[in-house]
């Protein structure tokens, strides 16, 4: 039995599209965080008072590198499907909400390749 | 959402959250704040982004991240920071204990948010200690 008005038919709206996926992995990089997370927060506390060399050798550890690259992916994973739910809350206009997305996924995917990338030259170096 | 000139009845729209028509509760409050921390901690990836890129650079660029991070405002935003991501932590194992059906009941859904205060209030004190301490 379809609840859809003839319009909303045609206009297409109605559907999540693909709501499913969306709330499955903003869950599955939720659990993700939760360990990452409370690591990044202790290592980071940890490295209070450290000077520039002593932060260079522990981002450089290989173990380091790895989980911050884990983290950071995870973090701007998870960042990027939230603020989507909270334009697509607030933004009415169409053409703003779009903007807005796509926006938002660009600056993410910038910050986390920079970030990724800074680890990445440092760990290497 | 845009101009319609549908000939379907004019329906009542539910007020505005914030206002006259809805008492705060627990519950409430902390859903907000939960997507208030949310984004404040997307926007504090910028200076996740800027600690990492600042060792990348270069002892100079180092100091001078360091020297913002080092004094009062920096402290601030740091001090905001580690709690809004410490209660979006707690809070958020507590969204997925509700996605998995459990504790949805009013009176565990108010237990269980007293508790996300106070962890990650606890929590927060304790990151800090350790960071002083070390």
């Amino acid at each position: 039995m379809n609840l859809r008005s003839p319009l909303g038919q045609a206009r297409g709206l109605g559907s999540a599209k693909d709501g499913t996926h969306h709330f499955w992995v903003q869950r599955v990089s939720a659990v993700a965080l939760i360990p990452l997370s409370l690591w990044f927060v202790f290592s980071v506390a940890n490295l209070a008072g450290a000077d520039y060399e002593q932060v260079r050798w522990w981002v450089g550890y290989p173990a380091v590198a790895v989980t911050l690259v884990l983290f950071i992916a995870a973090a701007l994973y998870h960042s990027m499907l939230g603020v989507q739910v909270v334009i697509e809350d607030y933004v009415g206009n169409e053409a703003a909400k779009i903007t807005a997305l796509l926006l938002s996924k660009f600056l993410h995917l910038v910050v986390a390749v920079a970030s990724i990338f800074a680890v990445l030259k440092v760990a290497l170096a | 959402m845009s101009t319609s000139k549908s000939t379907a009845p004019n329906r009542p729209l539910s007020p505005f959250m914030i206002g006259p028509y809805y008492k705060p509760q627990l519950t409430s409050m902390l859903s907000i704040t939960h997507r208030l921390t949310g984004m404040g901690l997307a926007g504090g990836t910028l200076l996740l982004a800027g600690w990492l890129i600042a060792l990348a650079s270069g002892p100079q660029a180092y100091a001078a991240y360091a020297g913002h991070i080092g004094a009062w405002y920096g402290q601030i935003l740091l001090l905001g920071f580690s709690w809004a991501l410490l209660y979006h932590l707690c809070n958020g194992i507590r969204h997925l204990f509700w996605d998995i059906g459990m504790g949805l009941e009013v009176d565990a859904a108010y237990r269980s948010g007293y508790a996300v205060i106070a962890v990650s209030a606890a929590l927060t004190v304790v990151v800090w200690l350790f960071a002083c301490l070390t």
